[in-house]
């Protein structure tokens, strides 16, 4: 079965063009759901012996003289997040509420982040995007000795980053969802995944034109066709470790999972529907240049 | 003819040799991953550590997986130096004795493998302490954080509150101990010091007789003894109202001497070891399960291939964390994502090989040729793009301990078990998967 995947290559660009603008509005509109690593304050995780309700919990912190920011069931505890408290109001919750619920009342975990760490963090990522995204393009660039390779292939990762940052402001408004340190993982891991799948995609084209040679987008389309299938088996395999790593693998892994699981599939997509069909635009266009002059 | 089957003699004798290598590694591998102790059919198996003793050389390890923070429960400390108004040299040297302060201090608080490093960034100077199996911050805090700079002073004459600092300090002391006061019973502090610190402290005593010596820690008044006569034994008692825990937390700061520089908390995380637990507990579940989907998907969707690719993700999968616990990497909750990942990943190669290899088949090439192209063919993609992930793990890993980068464990572990997955997937995706497939089908051939 053959298919001419290129001839739809307007679709994916509007496809992603589309996606593009929903995360520029959820950007704007929401903005990122940044987690305790980026603003700083605290969250704390309390377990109950009784049945305890949000709205319950809530009030009875507001009568111990803290201003909660959010209070979250997550599975059978509860995560309640605040600003910067001190010890003594950490200890003077923890007893008022064992007053209330019982001499089992557990602070599970606790964290604190003073509010300098957070823009150190946004830095850093920065700094990791920008070498890890300067290296890829430079490897792939030299491995394919051509820098539109390169650089078609960074737009795709870009794209795909870009979309999970997006993506992540509508699971932040709706779900809940916060981006934290490992989220930066997650995206920092969706670069590579996306990059990986390129490569694969690539090194077809580049094999399929030493031997038949051809029209570019000829031999692109068979490329395209010769590791579609390897491709969606290839996040199958992955989507389905991480699908049970976000329903079974408890709360502190869930969304970074899903982060990851997001970026496993547009990276997978982005490789025959974004970098491809930019390559072949760009050579088309490059080419035509230099038959007009 | 005859050339060939020579050729083909050797290959089977290569393959044999091969297959031997890959079954030898499995179970030492197998070995090594088991758990110290394990039930299977209703029975209790132990495994045991290495333990030679041979010619007076002696080799044991322990075969056991490090855990994070995040999986045995413990916390994590962030605290900040104030290095503001320092030179660079000035600054290393505090920040080393800085470390080595706190290093003394927390092994003297009797916790497990701790762990202490300094972190730089833009100008701030951090050290990040992690302490396994410590939940009460609190105590932690105030005894890593605490300067603990112990002065000795005297009254000041000409006013009533302020007190003249002498020049004999915690430096001057040999060591400090927990006693306990004989008329009243409460916890005292007792302080030895080093032969200048006890000629010091005689000068102090004769010149203050009658008067109070006003004991500091780090500018607060914790004790004012009167002296009734000079002393001249080199000992002195520190009596206050502390109970014992504060004495012994005194005793740990002053034995191990003073931070150079004060330190401010500025990030605090804490796990309860229940929590670490049941991550451990709902990490193996979710492996487990995707585990087996993976297996499954491959068996249904490449028949014979992908059984033969399962025993490979097995073999994987045994290799990976059998290379865990030797080297060892301290597995966190990100780690297991990166593992279950990698896992994900590791069959990648597998199918990048059986779909070429269905393509081959199409073309009419037989099976041995076919498979022989699929392998060589998709070594190159394979290489070219696992290039391109490493080089994402290590900017996460961070290893030359680049200021401007992530240092921290979490993003580093997932890093490392990211990286350490894709170079044994090389292994078992190519090397184990295309001898058993040679072997297979060598057979089925002769047959």
């Amino acid at each position: 079965m053959k298919v001419n995947w290129l001839k739809y290559r307007k679709w994916y660009f509007g496809l992603s063009g589309l996606s593009i603008a929903i995360s520029v509005f959820g950007l704007i509109r929401w903005g990122l759901p940044l987690g305790v690593d980026f603003r700083g304050g605290t969250v704390i995780e309390y377990s109950f012996p009784s049945d305890v309700s949000t709205e319950e919990l809530d009030d009875l912190l507001q009568q111990s003289g803290v201003e909660t920011s959010s209070v979250q069931s997550v599975g059978e505890n509860y995560l309640v997040r605040l600003g910067q408290v001190d010890r003594g109001v950490r200890e003077k919750v923890l007893l008022d509420l064992k007053a209330r619920y019982g001499e089992d009342t557990e602070e599970i975990s606790f964290e604190n982040v003073g509010p300098m760490i957070g823009s150190e963090l946004i830095r850093k990522t920065m700094y990791a995007v920008l070498i890890s995204a300067g290296g890829i393009l430079l490897w792939v660039a030299f491995s394919f000795k051509n820098v539109k390779y390169g650089v078609s292939a960074v737009a795709a990762m870009f794209h795909d980053s870009f979309i999970l940052l997006g993506s992540f402001t509508i699971l932040g408004h709706f779900l809940g969802a916060e981006v934290d340190f490992l989220f930066v993982t997650a995206l920092l891991t969706t670069l590579s995944f996306s990059v990986h799948d390129t490569i694969v995609v690539y090194d077809r084209i580049r094999e399929i034109s030493r031997k038949h040679g051809g029209e570019f987008s000829d031999v692109a389309n068979n490329a395209l066709n010769e590791t579609m299938r390897r491709s969606i088996n290839n996040s199958v395999t992955i989507a389905l470790m991480l699908l049970s790593l976000a329903t079974l693998g408890g709360s502190s892994v869930h969304w970074f999972s899903i982060a990851l699981l997001i970026g496993t599939i547009l990276g997978t997509y982005s490789s025959p529907f974004v970098a491809v069909p930019l390559l072949v635009t760009w050579l088309e266009k490059a080419r035509k240049k230099q038959v007009n002059t | 003819m005859p050339y060939h089957s020579v050729l083909e003699c050797n290959m089977h004798q290569r393959a044999g040799r091969r297959i031997l290598l890959i079954f030898i590694i499995t179970v030492v591998a197998t070995f090594v991953s088991l758990p110290s102790e394990f039930g299977l059919f209703g029975k209790t198996f132990y495994r045991r550590d290495l333990n030679i003793n041979l010619a007076g050389i002696s080799v044991s390890r322990k075969f056991d997986l490090k855990l994070g923070l995040d999986l045995v429960g413990g916390s994590r400390l962030v605290f900040e130096a104030e290095t503001t108004n320092m030179s660079d040299e000035e600054r290393d040297s505090a920040l080393t004795s800085l470390r080595e302060v706190m290093e003394r201090r927390v092994n003297l608080f009797g916790v497990s493998e701790p762990s202490i490093q300094i972190s730089r960034f833009e100008g701030r100077d951090r050290i990040v302490i992690e302490l396994p199996g410590v939940t009460d911050t609190a105590q932690a805090v105030s005894l890593v954080g605490k300067t603990a700079e112990l002065n000795f002073a005297e009254e000041n004459a000409h006013s009533e509150e302020g007190f003249i600092p002498t020049d004999l300090t915690g430096a001057d002391l040999k060591r400090a101990v927990v006693s306990f006061d004989q008329v009243s019973g409460k916890p005292v502090v007792v302080l030895e010091f080093t032969g200048v610190g006890g000629e010091k402290f005689a000068e102090i005593t004769e010149r203050n007789v009658g008067k109070s010596v006003p004991i500091l820690l780090d500018g607060q008044l914790i004790s004012m003894p009167v002296v009734q006569d000079k002393i001249i034994g080199g000992t002195a008692q520190i009596s206050g109202e502390f109970s014992i825990d504060e004495a012994k937390a005194m005793v740990i700061q002053l034995n191990a001497g003073a931070l150079p520089v004060p330190v401010n908390l500025v990030s605090e995380r804490t796990v309860g070891a229940s929590l670490g637990r049941e991550s451990v507990e709902k990490s193996v579940k979710a492996g487990v399960m995707g585990l087996s989907m993976v297996l499954l998907f491959m068996a249904l969707f490449y028949g014979r291939l992908g059984m033969v690719a399962d025993v490979g993700l097995v073999i994987f999968g045994v290799i990976t964390l059998a290379l865990y616990k030797l080297i060892p990497v301290v597995l966190t909750l990100p780690g297991v994502a990166g593992f279950l990942l990698s896992v994900g990943m590791a069959v990648d190669s597998n199918i990048l090989i059986f779909e070429r290899f269905r393509d081959e088949r199409k073309k009419g090439i037989n099976v041995a040729w076919a498979l022989e192209t699929s392998f060589d063919r998709a070594w190159d993609s394979i290489k070219d793009a696992n290039i391109a992930t490493l080089l994402t793990a290590f900017v996460l890993a961070n290893p030359l301990d680049w200021p401007f980068l992530h240092t921290s464990g979490p993003v580093r572990g997932f890093a490392i078990t990211l990286a350490l997955g894709i170079g044994v997937s090389f292994f078992t995706g190519i090397f184990v998967s295309r001898t058993l497939l040679r072997t297979i089908i060598g057979r089925g051939g002769k047959r």
